[in-house]
């Protein structure tokens, strides 16, 4: 008997994975109009090189960009554009968006980039060069699928002075409701080995390690076959959010803690999500870029909770109806899970490479709750996993103290929301937080 | 010779040689300091807002004493403290123009459509940083009252249509109001001013439209009959230049969904030029 792998703070809230964690991955068939954002990453945004009447194919890049941290976008069925124009977004703003009309051919762009990996036994050794799976990775647009979108290709690439040890593959999925983690895992098992062998030889990673929460058995005793002394590692987290947090992982898998404002490369770690992990092995066996993922549809506001594999640029709306429909009043539609999702209020808004699934709450999962005074309980601070005061800090951002709150640390919040889901009081604890952050960083800006 | 004579007299020796360095050191070491920051500093309110541009009353005071600021630099003291600081520096007193916050929304909750409904804290702020905030118009107010609980002078309320008011005979236009929206609708002007344009969409005239009754759709027809140029459309929204406007207000008759207002009694403030 060994203890979980375990750190500081977190909440257990209710998991709800039984909506979704048995159902098998379906495929969504494309949808008629696909709307592909051509900003689906964290950097540049990226400049369309298609126009209004274009013919485009499934795969072709439709949007890149010159900077460096970025990552070109590709269309994700073949048809026509229909416009080049300015969409509404998850994030509640409009981005430069391709709308494309699809014609049911998804006829694939010709000169697709060979495949580098010639067989998809997981065991095999990686022959290939790193600099190859990095320009794979890159020009194939897979950015971090757990929900960060931060570019792959430029993450696999630490600076020349640090020295990877681990590659940490993050199958946490700590946020409630989400299962479409755990669904590729355990039905895309060596794909993502395949997937983890190739980040862990392009960032010269000496050692995989693969962390799975405890509420994922099937998923741990699947990886574990693939487990070679030395190389792969299946490790079990303790079931807590935000176990899939980069930096609490760290924490409870190697004791390892990544310095406030720093990265996880400076103390020889890197985290890649296990649907990141698949994406690649996908790209390298396929030559295919990133144009299709797996997300979760789910929650008690739902007809037909599961993990669909969509396209890119899908509108919900399509993937709502797909899903059974509205099961009911339908409260509150999130891009994301429960805790850090993202409330819409539109459902044409598309799928990106970053939406991990889309919940459906009811008006009872869904309770509005109003805010009392703060009785110095100190629970959001035994909450907190990146040991900050948030009470201090959303008193701070309440009488725009920014200077202070900057001391205090405000910006290492991860946004997590343990101290707002624990507050008893049911203060915005996490909302003035973001705001004392954007205040800082408007600050910085500024000198 | 006793105790008592010997230290009286050390003491006094003491004493006499401490004070003359005092003496030497106060005259040679003094610190020239111009005797009219603390009657300036005297003069101004107090408030320490910072609406000068300086840290506060004291250091506004120097950069006065030293002819860096201008007389009228102090927009809560108004005219009556341009005076005075006139009188104290001896200069001419170059006349205060006051000025006083706009706002340039005016779709409240009867005009403008909700898009959602927002249950998160009461703070524009963090309403704008929510996926843009509840209302339709992505560019006007978000009617949470950020500004109002900014001001310190009791010149800004709610009104039931969810807008803030200005209440000019208060307003200081210390510009606290204007840092505190995060849509950029409060602006300072002249009071004297009296045709604004109360919209600041970007929004294509029919996205507009959908959104707002009031919005500007940038028909361009206030453009056209301006007759001294003072208002031009760009980028889907007219913008007036107050130097040029002579509040002949015909702008407000052509304006065909009411978005450019005149406030009763304010203006015509010069004559046409060249007419």
């Amino acid at each position: 008997m060994k203890l979980l792998k375990n750190f500081k703070g977190g909440v257990h809230p209710n998991y709800e994975k039984q909506h979704s964690e048995d159902k098998p991955i379906q495929v969504l068939p494309a949808p008629e109009v696909v709307v592909m954002p051509l900003q689906q990453h964290v950097g540049a945004p990226c400049d369309p090189v298609v126009k209004k009447g274009d013919q485009v194919l499934m795969g072709q890049v439709i949007g890149e960009s010159s900077y460096a941290i970025s990552a070109p976008v590709h269309s994700s069925v073949s048809g026509t554009v229909l416009a080049v124009e300015p969409r509404p977004s998850v994030t509640g703003r409009s981005v430069m968006s391709v709308v494309i009309q699809n014609d049911g051919q998804d006829t694939p762009i010709e000169e697709q980039q060979n495949p580098i990996l010639k067989s998809s036994d997981p065991n095999q050794r990686i022959d290939v060069d790193g600099n190859l799976i990095r320009q794979a990775i890159n020009a194939a647009g897979v950015v971090g699928l757990g929900g960060g979108a931060f570019p792959t290709a430029v993450k696999v690439t630490p600076p020349d002075t640090s020295h990877i040890e681990y590659l940490l593959i993050n199958g946490s999925e700590c946020e409630p409701y989400l299962t479409a983690d755990q669904r590729v895992m355990e039905e895309y098992p060596d794909k993502v080995i395949l997937g983890a062998k190739l980040l862990a030889k392009a960032a010269g990673a000496e050692k995989i390690i693969i962390a799975i929460e405890s509420n994922k058995p099937e998923a741990i005793k699947i990886l574990e076959k693939y487990a070679v002394p030395n190389e792969i590692e299946v490790i079990t987290v303790v079931t807590k959010y935000p176990a899939g947090g980069e930096r609490m992982l760290i924490k409870a898998v190697l004791n390892r803690e990544v310095p406030s404002g720093g990265y996880p490369h400076e103390v020889g770690v890197l985290v890649h999500n296990v649907s990141t992990a698949w994406a690649v092995a996908e790209t390298c066996l396929t030559g295919r870029p990133l144009i299709e993922r797996v997300i979760t549809v789910t929650g008690s506001g739902i007809k037909e909770p599961g993990n669909y594999l969509v396209r890119i640029g899908t509108p919900f709306k399509n993937i709502v109806e797909a899903a059974g429909g509205f099961n009911g009043q339908p409260e509150r539609v999130l891009c994301g899970g429960p805790m850090m999702g993202l409330a819409q209020f539109n459902l044409d808004v598309p799928v990106v490479k970053a939406t991990s699934g889309v919940l459906i709450l009811t008006e009872k999962e869904a309770q509005k709750y109003e805010p009392l005074p703060c009785i110095k309980c100190a629970r959001c601070v035994d909450v907190c996993p990146v040991y900050l005061m948030p009470l201090k800090l959303e008193a701070f951002a309440m009488n725009e103290m920014w200077e202070q709150a900057e001391e205090y640390g405000a910006m290492d919040c991860i946004e997590c929301g343990c101290c707002t889901y624990i507050c008893p009081s049911k203060r915005y604890l996490v909302h003035y937080i973001r705001l004392a952050k954007q205040e800082i960083i408007a600050a910085r800006g500024k000198n | 010779m006793s105790n008592t004579l010997v230290s009286m007299i050390s003491m006094g020796v003491l004493g006499i040689g401490l004070s003359i360095a005092l003496v030497i050191a106060s005259k040679k070491f003094a610190v020239e300091s111009d005797p009219r920051v603390d009657d300036l500093e005297g003069v101004l309110p107090g408030a320490n807002c910072g609406a000068c541009g300086y840290a506060g009353c004291r250091s506004f005071a120097e950069a006065l004493a030293t002819g860096e600021a201008p007389t009228n630099g102090c927009p809560v003291g108004g005219a009556s403290v341009a005076e005075l600081v006139a009188k104290i520096l001896g200069v001419s007193n170059s006349g205060f123009s006051r000025n006083v916050a706009q706002v340039l929304c005016k779709g409240g909750c009867a005009e403008a459509s909700q898009r959602a409904d927002y249950d998160g804290p009461q703070d524009c702020r963090i309403a704008h940083m929510t996926q843009g905030g509840d209302k339709g118009c992505t560019y006007g107010c978000l009617g949470c009252g950020t500004c109002v609980a900014a001001c310190n002078f009791d010149a800004m309320a709610m009104n039931e249509n969810g807008l803030p008011m200005i209440f000019e005979d208060n307003c200081t236009a210390c510009g606290a109001c204007v840092a505190a929206c995060p849509r950029d609708i409060i602006i300072l002007t002249g009071e004297e001013y009296g045709v604004h344009i109360r919209c600041r969409s970007h929004a294509s005239g029919r996205e507009a439209r959908q959104v707002c009754i009031v919005g500007c759709i940038a028909c361009r027809r206030c453009e056209k009959v301006c007759p001294t140029g003072a208002i031009t459309v760009e980028n889907n929204l007219a913008e007036i230049n107050y130097d040029k406007c002579i509040v002949c207000r015909k702008c407000v008759e052509v304006c065909p969904v009411n978005t450019i207002e005149w406030q009763e009694g304010k203006g015509p403030v010069r004559q046409k030029v060249g007419a």
